[in-house]
């Protein structure tokens, strides 16, 4: 049996005398589209760090298709996240370089393609996203959700089975922050991706996820469907429902 | 690996306690130790990254060479209008070429090209990758399975122990030939004449150990560089200020290590 692609247990994290997870349990089906909600300062985006290793947790474990992450050698490490996309608030783009450039980056470093083939692919996973006509454009000169498509065009690089979202709707226009919902409802549907979006926008999440977490101090306050959430008793569920409505 | 580290650096402010002052130099100097671990494991390590090496030789060496020719030849000037007279005073005025010569290659050269480059490149390196740490560039390089010690730290600090050798012999060179031109303004002598009479009596031991030490001045200006950048918080204006302290950080390391090392070139190259 194929073991499930994300497994937490215990997590903790400290920054100095600030806990900021307490003890998080959360295990995600392969293909599922996992939003994670929460007030900002919660630990929404702590939480994806310490899954892609940028961070070490306190204690608590992480398991990533099966292997446990917390105490993995680098190089065990980086294999690791070949297998896992990220795609940051800001999209991260690396400013010295063109969109293309940026896309072709982990291509780059970790495949033996030819510069043509390697062109063909980055073009391609532009055109996925809408931006094949812009490939030599730096990253400075373009707009917000654009920066996140070409994020999500490099994160796609690799053909991750994990994708990592840190808050892909946030500062986005209504209509550009359904087409990015729409981008990771398509990585699923294509290649049976299993995603984890870090959001405080309930509105989108509603939309593009399967599931939902609500984080609150830390700690997970309620799981369920969007349907669990409406029905849900608690006035920080249901304050952050109508406030989001 | 995670490239944040957090301490602040260390400022000797009235509002601080000499306690805590301490311990935060103490930190500063665990967290650079570390990193400095952190990059050599990463630069011997294969492949080596020989495109962003060229790269970054480019960037700190071509770019900086004007400002370098101009400060060396800055300094050949005032150094001969300086000695000229003082010269003249005591008889010696024919030992010109040499004092220039000798004042340049084994001091004055190293050391304001290291101090020059330390403000240029030194600063671009803070604030580059200051820059590149608060938009979360450096963690999406790691996310992507890349170490950022090996291709951003290790290139620009081998980068910057290639290059700094190479300014300063454009800056002596410059230098040389401009205290001549200041010379020769006011007693003319031919540059052949002047070159032969400054290069007598200079060893290899008078050139080329001064000239290696600004390899170490690289190693410590790119080391010094790189870690302030790659632990900048707080936005725009950590970025300025990781900018800043490098700069100033680097300039006074490379004070305090040409003093150690122009001793130690006096015990194994004695003149």
């Amino acid at each position: 049996m194929e073991p499930q692609p994300v497994v937490v247990k215990g997590l903790r994290k400290s920054f100095g005398e600030q806990q900021v997870l307490k003890g998080i349990d959360l295990s995600v089906n392969k293909g599922e589209i996992l939003a994670v909600l929460g007030k900002s300062g919660t630990g929404k985006s702590v939480l994806l760090r310490l899954l892609i290793g940028l961070a070490k947790p306190d204690s608590g474990s992480i398991c990533i298709r099966g292997q446990e992450t917390v105490d993995l050698q680098m190089n065990q490490l980086n294999e690791m996240r070949l297998k896992v996309g990220f795609l940051f608030q800001e999209g991260a783009l690396y400013d010295s370089m063109t969109i293309a450039e940026n896309v072709a980056f982990p291509l780059r470093r970790h495949t033996k393609m030819s510069d043509a083939e390697r062109s063909e692919k980055v073009r391609s996973l532009l055109n996925s996203v809408g931006l094949d006509k812009d490939l030599e454009k730096m990253p400075g000169s373009i707009s917000g959700g654009m920066r996140k498509r070409v994020g999500l065009a490099r994160a796609l690089a690799l053909d991750p089975e994990i994708l990592l979202f840190d808050e892909p709707t946030a500062g986005l226009d209504p209509i550009t922050a359904a087409e990015i919902g729409k981008l990771i409802q398509k990585q699923r549907e294509e290649r049976n991706v299993t995603s984890i979006v870090v959001t405080h926008d309930m509105h989108a999440a509603h939309h593009f996820s399967d599931r939902l977490v609500m984080l609150k101090e830390g700690q997970i306050l309620l799981t369920g469907s969007f349907d669990d959430f409406q029905k849900s008793k608690d006035p920080f569920v249901a304050q952050f429902l109508s406030d989001a409505a | 690996m995670a490239t944040s580290v957090s301490t602040p650096i260390p400022q000797a402010s009235p509002a601080i306690r000499p306690a805590d002052f301490v311990t935060a130099t103490l930190e500063w100097f665990g967290e650079l130790g570390v990193f400095c671990v952190n990059v050599a494991k990463a630069m011997f390590s294969l492949p080596f990254e020989w495109s962003e090496f060229v790269h970054q030789v480019d960037a700190a060496g071509s770019k900086s060479l004007p400002l370098v020719a101009l400060a060396g030849s800055a300094t050949g000037v005032v150094l001969s209008l300086q000695s000229r007279a003082s010269l003249v005073r005591f008889g010696a005025k024919g030992m010109l070429p040499t004092m220039l010569v000798f004042s340049i290659i084994k001091e004055m050269g190293p050391i304001i090209t290291a101090l020059v480059a330390s403000g240029r490149i030194g600063a671009g390196i803070g604030a580059e990758l200051g820059s590149m740490k608060v938009t979360e560039q450096i963690d999406a390089m790691e996310a992507s399975a890349v170490n950022p010690y090996k291709y951003l730290a290790a290139t620009r600090i081998l980068a910057c122990i290639v290059v700094l050798p190479l300014l300063t012999l454009a800056a002596d060179a410059c230098g040389i030939l401009m205290g001549w031109v200041a010379n020769t303004l006011t007693e003319p002598i031919s540059l052949q004449y002047f070159i032969n009479t400054g290069m007598n009596g200079v060893s290899f031991s008078d050139f080329l150990p001064p000239t290696i030490k600004t390899a170490i001045f690289g190693l410590i200006m790119g080391t010094v560089s790189c870690f302030q950048g790659m632990r900048t918080t707080g936005g725009t204006e950590g970025v300025g200020r990781s900018a800043t302290s490098s700069v100033v950080l680097s300039s006074l390391f490379i004070i305090l290590a040409d003093v150690l090392l122009v001793r130690l070139i006096l015990v194994f190259f004695p003149t």
